[in-house]
């Protein structure tokens, strides 16, 4: 049976920021993962972040992982990789299942940061191969190198859309068109506007009709909308692609606070069901913490603060408040504040103010 | 954007040999390869291929070696390997598998 202070579950930005924060603050801590190497989806994101500099803009998602990584292996960090928590039990035991054996770890208390996965939408032959979700697309192309097909439609055209689109353009896959159920581009103008540079069309107000193919996709039937989302007769354009990507937005990987009893709550415009928490990212369960897309989906950026406050309020809950921990707190809540205020923060902001908070449970 | 020198390596598929690189998911070797179909479902022997690349959705589903049920898409490639499609569910047990 291993023992840890504190279990992270999830090392993308979220987990490897309270590795780091609950580290130096001193916990001895097992970071988990089910990937072989720590950073979660930023290992595939090699398009600049945005943001202030202290949210590293300007460098690409890929070397943030690198530089989270590297301040990790400074600490004393005990890391599981290639390993999946596919359970929680009573009193904070995890089952962490690995290729060739399942092992048990006690921790006095977790922090849940195991992100989200891609939705898909029903249409027919939507289970035809050919059929990706965008982010697979992602990492085939950026961090595998290999294109899986010519030509393609994406649907969606929120950032994650409009972001692997042009990926794929710079990888030479030539995108039919990117698709919109709603009347406006979702995403930020400066992605539209590259993908317009590089030619490539937007149809808003447009959604799948069908995927046409045998065993895998050779082509696809779009189709215009009414105000009502309804399709329109007779609008139909056939699309011949090899690839059809989904980008239709992303849900909480939640089954362990399923499991482990937290108060859930289904708030759309934080993806899904997350857990019932507070600005301290503590939920109902008093050992239990949540932070990242988990907790509601938004940005890596904001993943990032957000694994620093859980790490710090997993710390306090062990060792107590100190000065250094409340600081951080403090700081991560200002800049998570600042970074809402924009329009695109708008969505995330208005979630997790429907989540009742402290005053639900003292 | 470059990418990290990875050994080239030989595995089979359907007993057919393909080269791909060591430490690779099985899954993109597959796909750089051409190869779209993955697996068959049980009732209806729809094709399955990759699709969500995190080891969420049971599309990838196909039998290495003498292991059923392996998503392909987190597990890595080594030399030799043998991968093949699956039709309807693995099944599980040494014995069925040799």
């Amino acid at each position: 049976m291993l023992q840890a202070e504190i279990a992270i579950v999830g090392a993308g930005p979220a987990g490897l920021t309270a590795a780091i924060v609950a580290a130096k603050l001193g916990a001895s801590l097992t970071l988990i993962d089910d990937n072989p190497v720590l950073g979660g989806q930023l290992i595939k994101q090699t398009h600049k972040f945005f943001g202030s500099k202290s949210h590293y803009c300007g460098i690409r998602g890929i070397n943030i992982g690198q530089i989270l990584t590297t301040e990790l292996e400074n600490l004393p960090v005990k890391k599981l990789l290639n390993a999946s928590v596919i359970g929680y039990y009573e009193n904070n035991l995890l089952a962490i299942y690995q290729p060739d054996r399942l092992l048990k770890l006690r921790a006095q208390k977790i922090i849940f940061a195991t992100g989200a996965s891609e939705n898909t939408i029903a249409f027919p032959n939507n289970d035809l191969p050919g059929v990706y979700g965008a982010g697979a697309v992602q990492t085939l192309i950026n961090v595998y190198g290999v294109r899986p097909g010519k030509r393609a439609l994406m649907i969606g055209s929120g950032n994650i859309g409009l972001i692997v689109s042009y990926q794929m353009m710079q990888a030479g896959i030539d995108v039919a068109a990117v698709i919109d159920i709603l009347p406006k581009i979702g995403g930020y103008h400066v992605h539209a506007a590259k993908l317009a540079r590089l030619g490539v069309s937007i149809f808003t107000s447009y959604t799948i009709k069908e995927a046409i193919g045998k065993d895998w996709v050779e082509a696809a039937l779009i189709v215009k909308v009414n105000k009502k989302y309804q399709p329109i007769p007779r609008t139909e354009k056939r699309l011949k692609v090899d690839i059809i990507c989904l980008a239709v937005g992303l849900s909480p990987l939640n089954e362990l606070l399923w499991q482990a009893g937290c108060e859930m709550v289904y708030i759309p415009e934080l993806g899904g069901h997350v857990a019932q928490h507070n600005e301290d990212m503590a939920t109902n369960k008093p050992d239990i913490f949540v932070s990242g897309d988990l907790s509601g989906i938004e940005e890596a950026s904001t993943a990032m603060l957000e694994g620093k406050i859980a790490g710090a309020s997993a710390y306090e809950s062990l060792k107590g408040v100190t000065e250094e921990s409340e600081k951080i707190k403090e700081q991560a809540k200002a800049e998570l504040c600042m970074i809402r205020q924009g329009p695109f923060g708008e969505k995330a902001k208005c979630g997790k103010e429907k989540l009742s908070v402290a005053t639900r449970w003292a | 954007m470059t990418f990290p020198e990875k050994k080239t390596v030989q595995f089979f598929f359907e007993g057919k040999a393909l080269t791909g690189y060591e430490d690779e998911p099985i899954a993109a070797a597959l796909v750089a390869n051409n190869v779209m179909v993955f697996r068959y479902t049980e009732k209806m022997k729809r094709a399955r291929g990759f699709f969500c690349a995190v080891g969420k959705c049971s599309s990838c589903l196909m039998k290495v070696d003498d292991r059923p049920n392996v998503m392909v898409c987190m597990e890595l490639l080594k030399s030799g390997m043998k991968v093949n499609r699956q039709v309807g569910r693995g099944k599980i047990g040494a014995a069925s598998n040799k």
